[in-house]
């Protein structure tokens, strides 16, 4: 306990509480739309291609991953929602080319053109995240927290058509809402996220993010706000818990994280299950 | 000018045609149902008319400056997923987005219109529930609900009354007839219930094998419509 109050007082460790809090936050927002959208694979494919703009940062040198990992990762959304639409049997094989590519491709790069001595430390890291998240700058800090208060302002403000569009998507069409442009939102937000979440838990660990808290809530709440808002709050929990005992434990981050929120998932299943057993 | 007027209208899936040559009209205020066997092509005719797919040839104008924004649609299936969490309100209150524009939340008219047309189906019970636990029926009213709630000029209706009891099925027919008959709007209705249909219609549009549109009147002394009744 005296020790994890004394890393506390660490900026590096505040910056990494910030940084997961804000992207436990947008990524469950966001989980809650895209699961029940049928849309993880594309969460799950984007988070492979981010790994792919990674290496790829890393063998340019880049000063800033972000700045080729972020629109790369944004444009690959575009493209798989495009691809998904006009061809449903095919979309599915598009995204496993893509993602499958983008993750051979990447280690491939980080092989040919190694950046340090250890590279499969390098792949691992990149892959669960590791201790990246203890090593950001208040650069990077003010870089999430802007992207994260955007997205989350950008679900609040259209949460509504968000709803509606996830709902019955050929309803809202008929009455005049643009579906195109809030599934394109939708996707450019998921983009965004995962390519800020690459530092906290690795592409590897990224569904996980999006997909668990959302489905623990579903276990328990009926009524769409209801499950939004504890995913949210349930994520943010986890996130925090996750990190505070990988700090004080010195466990992988990325990978306490998932297991804090596989046990939220568990507790929840039980609770629903219960529910189910007395109501009936 | 008429609020909405198909031409030469040419329905189908994969270059393979369904309808042909399909003409009418509708005028602000008109009751129209079309009928026809399972199969002939009303509900593509219907999300043809909203958009929701292109037609194979021919032309759709609207007029009257109606709106997107103003038609409320009840489909005939949802594809709604079997675990999505949302309560009855929260769907009915969907309806009211296109009254909304880009505000982020609802106003209370939009909250109190939910809240009528709810009691209107019977639905202030089940408010809070979930709707993958209601009934077939229930369902129905659900969706119901939503489609009045976006309705203000133009209401299209794909068999309403598939799933309903014979007393909320007559409760529906009434509210849509008042709907027509007090505020002005619009009906397109596809039916099965030919009787009904000609009990409350203006218009008969007709698909299948011969295609027949006119007014009510005109229906019954077709040999068509003399058959059917
Ligand atoms: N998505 C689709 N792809 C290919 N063909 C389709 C599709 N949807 C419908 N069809 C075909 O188009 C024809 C017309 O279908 P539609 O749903 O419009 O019939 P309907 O008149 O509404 O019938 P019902 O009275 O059963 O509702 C049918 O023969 C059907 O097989
Ligand atoms: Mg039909």
């Amino acid at each position: 306990m005296n020790q994890l109050s004394l890393y506390l007082r660490f900026p590096f460790v505040q910056y990494a509480l910030i940084v997961g809090t804000l992207i436990a936050l947008c990524s469950s927002l966001l989980g809650v739309t895209l699961v029940l959208k049928r849309f993880s694979f594309i969460g799950d494919g984007l988070s492979h291609v981010a790994f792919g703009a990674m290496a790829a940062a890393g063998v340019m040198r880049l000063s800033d991953n972000m700045a080729l990992v972020l629109p790369v990762t944004v444009l690959c959304a575009v493209l798989l929602l495009r691809v998904g639409q006009n061809a449903k049997i095919q979309g599915d094989a598009s995204i496993a080319m893509l993602s499958v590519g983008a993750l051979a491709l990447g280690y491939l790069l980080m092989n040919l053109f190694p950046t340090s001595s250890n590279v499969s430390g390098d792949v691992c890291s990149t892959l669960f995240g590791s201790t990246s998240i203890l090593t950001l700058s208040a650069r990077d800090v003010w870089l999430c927290s802007v992207l994260s208060v955007l997205s989350v302002g950008a679900f609040v403000f259209f949460y509504h058509k968000i709803f509606a569009v996830t709902f019955d998507e050929a309803f809202a069409r008929a009455a005049g809402t643009n579906a195109g442009l809030y599934n394109l939102l939708i996707a450019v937000m998921i983009a965004v996220i995962i390519a800020l979440a690459m530092n906290l838990v690795g592409s590897l660990l990224i569904s996980a993010l999006v997909v668990f808290p959302a489905l623990s809530a579903m276990r328990i709440f009926r009524s769409f706000r209801a499950v939004t808002i504890c995913s949210a709050c349930l994520s943010v929990c986890c996130t925090l818990a996750g990190m505070l005992i990988a700090i004080a434990a010195a466990t992988p981050v990325g990978a306490t994280i998932v297991a804090a929120d596989i046990a939220a998932f568990a507790v929840f299943s039980a609770v629903g299950a219960l529910r189910e057993r007395n109501f009936l | 000018m008429a609020q909405l007027s198909c031409e030469k209208l040419s329905l189908g899936y994969e270059g393979h045609e369904i309808v042909g040559d399909l003409t009418f009209s509708v005028n602000a205020g008109d009751y129209l149902c079309i009928v026809g066997e399972n199969g002939s092509g009303k509900s593509t005719l219907m999300k043809t008319i909203l958009g929701l797919r292109a037609p194979m040839g021919g032309e759709i104008r609207v007029g009257d400056g109606l709106r997107r924004n103003e038609i409320g649609y009840l489909p005939q299936q949802t594809a709604v997923q079997r675990d999505f969490p949302a309560s009855v309100r929260e769907i009915v209150l969907s309806g009211c987005q296109g009254r909304a524009g880009l505000r982020p939340f609802y106003s209370r008219d939009e909250k109190k219109l939910a809240a009528d047309n709810m009691e209107k189906l019977g639905l202030t019970a089940l408010s809070g529930r979930c709707y993958r636990d209601l009934s077939g029926g229930q369902q129905q009213r659900v969706l119901l609900a939503r489609a009045l709630c976006a309705t203000r000029k133009l209401l299209l209706l794909d068999e309403p009354v598939s799933g309903l009891d014979p007393k909320v099925t007559a409760e529906l027919y009434l509210l849509i007839e008042r709907l027509n008959a007090d505020d002005g709007i619009t009906v397109i209705m596809i039916s099965h219930d030919v009787s009904a249909a000609l009990r409350y219609a203006s218009h008969i549009l007709h698909i299948g094998q011969r295609v027949f549109f006119g007014t009510r009147d005109e229906y019954l002394k077709s040999a068509k419509g003399g058959a059917a009744t």
